[in-house]
């Protein structure tokens, strides 16, 4: 088997990067469109273009049907989805399957059994991987039995909640059960569920997550962590590789323990396994799975030198996986900014338009992910990120200088971007020395007020 | 409009296969009402079709096509969705129309199918089909043009 044609299903700066690899291996692309990026700089790097609907993604983007009629329209042999959008849909794997189309991703039967966040916990425990202490209770006796097992301070959580909501923290155990009461009773008016869990409570916690590739059949390397604690609103902004400050020892068992993760579902392509690392128990917790290439890919790639892009193509081709653990090294440093089209002077307000001029820097160390070029259009239907700014250094420091350099470089005109606010994350005492927690972006806007 | 009121934008403008709609809150020192030329049919238009496969087939609802005027006064009739162009309702059987032939705005020209669902393809407009640039099973993007038809 030999792909030759991959339809990509995607758009913005992922779509130009599997482009460029796609070029690299001299596979042909066909990109699918909304009306919205018919002229976007996909669409002029693509061999082939097909609008697929109107510019809301549930029109367009988001139509598994389409994008198969599409790819198979145009003689496609694989199909690659890039990241959001329909790219850890079992609906999609499944109907390219059936339609003898390559799936550039994980089995369907993978993305089901990561997808789901129970099903993912259960998965995590199976394979001896620590999960975040708790679990579900039924009654106040079986609440206080496991507040006590878990230890002080813990979350009361609604099964129906998420994102955030339906949280209630309690800090002493004498509070558990009047507070699981009341957190019950809510739960049931607000999601119809009165269902309620009990979870630890990290009061400092970092998200650290392992890359991974997997041939499928039981092989899995990982490609070293990624630190993205740089948050704000569960959004990441800046993410580095390695995490700062993290013990040696337990790095070792956090790769591990993402690569057992993977290896027990016989994982398939390229996939991240994501960490809640307690900054004071130095301890770690599974999060989720995340079954398909990440925004926050190049870091890895700066330091590894290895093209995830292609490993993801080479292994849906059935070429399995050519790397072995000790083929992969870790050179230096990498840390990645996100540039949003989203002004933070005015509460982080999403900015689209017309890019009127685009100036990206470059040089030795430096890598721009984007489709912003002169000109080109940044619509109101998608997420805000525009481009990817990642500086690659002999270590932290330096990588850090260099990006600080790189984002000074950076013009974009028409639209209002976030690279000041990058610049100022970058030059906070608590990030230049590493190892901030995910309360950091909220405590650094509080300070400056503009929270 | 949802999406003016829900941003903090005084103006929106959209473009999009020819139809220019400007929205503009009130307040904002400019036209306050909704202005669209040429207005596209927004309404589905549903129709049980035969299919052009000899297994039966559902036939959905697909959004009118946007007729736009093009060079020379011909109106383009649009595919309104990607998929696999059908000039006839099944394979050795006439086609759904002949270049020659009158179109009503509700008058189907063709069947677009998606995954073996069949999605009927209406004229949009009223007058005489000039020439027919849609390939008969062959893939078609959305918005590209199937008809040239002559207007009334």
């Amino acid at each position: 088997m030999s792909i030759k044609r991959i339809f990509i299903a995607n758009r913005g700066e992922i779509a130009v990067r599997i482009i460029r690899t796609c070029q690299k291996l001299g596979i042909e692309t066909v990109l699918g469109v909304s009306e919205a990026d018919r002229a976007s700089l996909g669409a002029q790097m693509a061999d082939r273009t097909l609008c697929l609907g109107p510019s809301q993604p549930g029109a367009s983007y988001l139509k598994v049907e389409t994008v198969v009629q599409a790819a198979l329209g145009s003689q496609c042999d694989a199909i690659h989805p890039g990241y959001g959008f329909l790219s850890e849909r079992a609906d999609l794997a499944n109907l390219c399957e059936k339609e003898g189309v390559v799936f550039i991703g994980p089995t369907a039967l993978q993305i089901e059994a990561v997808g789901d966040k129970l099903r993912a916990r259960t998965e995590a425990i199976a394979a001896d991987v620590p999960v975040v202490p708790g679990g579900p209770v039924g009654s106040p006796e079986e609440a206080a039995a496991l507040g006590a097992q878990i230890g002080a301070p813990l979350l009361v959580k609604a099964v129906g909640g998420g994102g955030g909501r339906g949280m209630k923290l309690v800090e002493r155990l004498e509070d558990l059960l009047p507070t699981m009461d009341m957190a019950s009773a809510e739960a049931g008016a607000a999601f119809g569920d009165a269902r309620v869990y009990l979870e630890r409570y990290v009061a400092e916690g970092r998200h650290i997550e392992v890359q991974l590739l997997g041939d499928g059949a039981g092989k899995v390397i990982h490609l070293g962590e990624r630190d993205c604690s740089v948050q704000r609103r569960y959004q990441k902004l800046v993410e580095e590789t390695p995490a700062p400050h993290l013990p040696a020892d337990t790095r070792e068992r956090l790769l591990e323990a993402a690569v057992r993760f993977a290896a027990r579902l016989n994982y398939r392509g390229a996939g991240t396994v994501e960490f809640l690392y307690d900054i004071k128990r130095d301890e770690f917790y599974f999060l989720e799975m995340n079954a398909r290439i990440q925004v926050e890919h190049p870091v890895t790639e700066m330091v590894t030198g290895v093209d995830l892009v292609e490993q993801q193509i080479a292994i849906a081709d059935g070429r399995g996986l050519a790397l072995d653990q000790a083929d992969v090294t870790f050179t230096g440093a990498a840390v990645e900014c996100r540039v949003n089209a989203e002004d933070p002077a005015n509460g982080f307000a999403p900015s689209p338009g017309t890019v009127a001029r685009a100036q990206w820097p470059q040089g030795a160390g430096i890598r721009v992910d984007s489709h912003i070029v002169d000109g080109a259009k940044v619509p109101p239907f998608y997420d805000s990120m525009i481009a990817k700014v990642i500086a690659h250094g002999p270590d932290r420091e330096s990588a850090i200088a260099l990006l600080q350099r790189a984002l000074a470089d950076t013009r974009i005109e028409g639209i209002a971007t976030n690279t000041a606010f990058q610049s100022t994350i970058l030059q906070h005492p608590a990030f230049a020395h590493g190892g901030v927690d995910t309360g950091f972006l909220a405590r650094m806007l509080a300070e400056e007020g503009t929270a | 409009m949802a999406l003016l009121e829900a941003s903090r934008f005084d103006r929106l403008n959209l473009e999009m296969d020819g139809v220019k709609l400007e929205l503009v809150r009130s307040g904002a020192g400019g036209r306050s009402a909704a202005v669209a030329a040429p207005a596209p049919v927004a309404a589905p238009a549903p129709v049980s079709a035969p299919a052009p496969v000899s297994a039966p087939a559902p036939v959905a609802a697909a959004p009118a096509p946007v007729a736009a005027q093009s060079r020379e006064g011909l109106i383009e009739v649009k595919s309104p969705l990607l998929g696999i162009f059908y000039r006839a309702p099944k394979p050795g059987e006439a086609s759904f129309v002949e270049v020659g032939d009158r179109v009503e705005p509700d008058t189907i020209i063709g069947i677009v199918e998606v995954m073996k669902l069949m999605n009927s393809a209406r004229a949009g407009v009223s007058g005489t089909v000039v020439e027919i640039t849609g390939q008969n099973g062959e893939l078609v993007e959305h918005g590209e043009v199937l008809l040239l038809v002559k207007p009334d």
